[in-house]
């Protein structure tokens, strides 16, 4: 039964039989050229070579870069971050660890050794009118706002290694929230302050030729123990004046640059910021502790100065010459009830600087 | 115990963002955060090529060195995770990390961050129950025997996921049968000088 039907199906089939012989012989060609190196480069993504990855490394992005993530900057390698972290862990966090540590024992072995400085001669119990109120107030905020910055620092880069094992995983979690709290919202008033101090003490710190004297004796430590001439302030203090107005500023900066990420500042801003913020701020705590240790136990008669106020004679006559000269004629008597009484200056108070 | 990595074939990836879709969905990140992203160099030139990434879950993972909390941790299996009740969002891991990983969901005035957020592998996190770990961390697919669903539901197998041995077995396959003189990269001018595809085909 031959109908032109049957015939149909059958030229069909076999048409369909040759379609597949062919597409089969043709994939095998296909597998044969994925097989060749030669065609399959043609083919391939090419060049993703050793250029591709440098350029990637150098963290180049072109025009032609794309990122997925919304409103990412970021490249596609952030090679520095390792850097930074090698800058941090290896260089920054042990030296900054040594530098305080070698200080305190410095100290520790100068008053050991050497002691306290004591006023040479007696008491004259007249006193010299030294810090005003607002500067006594100035220098304790600041002083308040440093050693609270400095603690929460130090824990920031050291806390790891002695809370965490010591107080538990509870207290430890809430302590650094509460540091990095701290730290963020002081600082920014710390810079502040610092900047108005800075401001207020500038011109009893510049440098004069009589400083160079005060360091060639090392402050009175060399020769034949004589006080070396020094204005209000002597060479050692606007010393440490400058440095808080370098070292100081920068570390303030740095912060701001930290501590603002709302200003989009990228990653490499941010790493160097950071490494800044703590060699700054590392150097300026073992310096502070020097300038602590001389301002309290190392010195009869300073901390009295920063704390009423008033000074005694004797101690402007033997620390700071130049300005006893200029100031010895607004003295007060302590047992003059005519006086103005310690701790309450005057109204308008007179001092000279 | 195996050591659990991603790698992303290059050759295969043709940038469709699932993976990034996938990783959003199995975790259920937070808004603004995107545990994945895919970056495509050269984009609409001949040389145009693609690459998912996201935490690489390192060996020496510079996250870990840096974080002052530590708040970041590596298990046993290699996977990087990270326990939120410790973050302070200080932003440390994000300047350290190589990848871009760790994210923050705000950026405000005074380093406010919020806590840090970033892919686990699809391994959860440190938590009390599972409704806390999934609500904190997303998915712990791993928990479940499963792989990340980012490298399971990519298209084209460009992202693969699981031991690194298993891993570079496949890959390495994938350079054989591509028979590249200089194994996956292509456009080597020094091609002829080392045949990884050689190379790899002797240790297969």
């Amino acid at each position: 039964m031959s109908t032109p039907h049957t015939w149909l199906v059958f030229w069909r089939t076999l048409a369909f039989a040759l379609v597949v012989l062919g597409s089969l012989s043709l994939s095998t060609t296909t597998a044969l050229a994925q097989a060749d190196p030669e065609r399959e480069i043609s083919t391939a993504v090419p060049a993703v070579d050793a250029d591709v990855w440098r350029q990637v490394k150098s963290g180049e992005t072109g025009a032609n870069y794309r990122d997925s993530r919304f409103d990412s900057n970021y490249n596609l390698i952030n090679a520095s971050g390792e850097t930074w972290r090698q800058i941090r862990n290896r260089w920054v966090s042990p030296f900054g660890m040594i530098a305080i540590g070698a200080m305190l024992a410095m100290i520790v072995l100068f008053y050991l050794i050497v002691g306290r400085k004591h006023l040479d001669e007696p008491r004259s119990g007249r006193k010299l009118l030294r810090w005003t109120i607002l500067e006594r107030s100035l220098h304790w905020s600041v002083a308040t706002l440093f050693i609270v910055l400095a603690l929460s620092g130090l824990n920031l880069l050291y806390g790891k290694f002695v809370f965490r094992p010591l107080f538990g995983d509870a207290i430890w979690a809430s302590m650094m929230s509460g540091t990095k709290v701290l730290h963020n919202y002081i600082g920014p008033v710390f810079g502040i302050l610092l900047v108005i101090i800075l401001a207020k003490f500038l011109v009893r710190n510049l440098p004069k030729k009589h400083d160079w004297a005060w360091f060639k004796q090392g402050g009175g430590l060399i020769g034949k123990g004589r006080h070396p001439d020094a204005d209000f302030a002597n060479a050692g203090e606007k010393v440490w004046y400058w440095l808080l107005a370098t070292a100081g500023l920068a570390v303030v900066v740095s912060g701001f640059v930290l501590d603002f990420p709302n200003y989009g500042q990228d990653r490499d801003a941010m790493q160097w910021a950071n490494i800044i913020h703590a060699i700054g701020a590392l150097g300026l705590t073992a310096v502070a502790l020097g300038h602590i240790y001389i301002g309290t136990l190392g010195t009869e008669g300073s901390l009295e100065g920063m704390a009423t106020g008033y000074v005694d004679e004797t101690w402007a006559k033997e620390h700071h010459n130049l300005w006893y000269e200029k100031a010895k004629d607004q003295a007060v008597d302590v047992n003059d009830p005519g006086q103005p009484s310690l701790g309450n200056e005057p109204t308008s108070p007179q001092r000279s600087s | 115990m195996a050591t659990m990595k991603f790698m992303c074939d290059a050759e295969r990836c043709i940038e469709c963002n699932g993976c990034v879709t996938a990783c959003k969905n199995a975790n259920e990140v937070e808004w603004g955060i995107q545990r994945r992203r895919v970056v495509t160099l050269n984009d609409g030139e001949p040389s145009e090529v693609s690459i998912s990434v996201a935490c690489m879950h390192c060996d020496d993972a510079p996250c870990i060195a840096v974080c002052p909390t530590e708040t970041l941790y590596q298990r046993d299996d290699g996977i990087v995770l990270h326990d939120k009740d410790l973050c302070i969002g200080c932003g440390y891991c994000l300047y350290a990390c190589p990848f871009g990983a760790p994210q923050f969901p705000t950026q405000s005035a005074f380093g406010e961050r919020g806590k840090m957020d970033k892919c686990t592998f699809c391994a959860g996190g440190p938590a009390e129950t599972k409704e806390e770990e999934y609500q904190k961390y997303g998915a712990n697919r791993i928990a479940e025997g499963k792989l990340p669903l980012c490298a399971e539901m990519c298209s084209t197998k460009a992202l693969l996921a699981g031991d690194a041995q298993t891993v570079a077995d496949i890959f390495r396959q994938r350079v054989v049968q591509r028979g590249h003189k200089d194994g996956a990269w292509s456009g080597n001018p020094r091609a002829d000088a080392d045949n990884l595809a050689y190379d790899a085909s002797r240790q297969g």
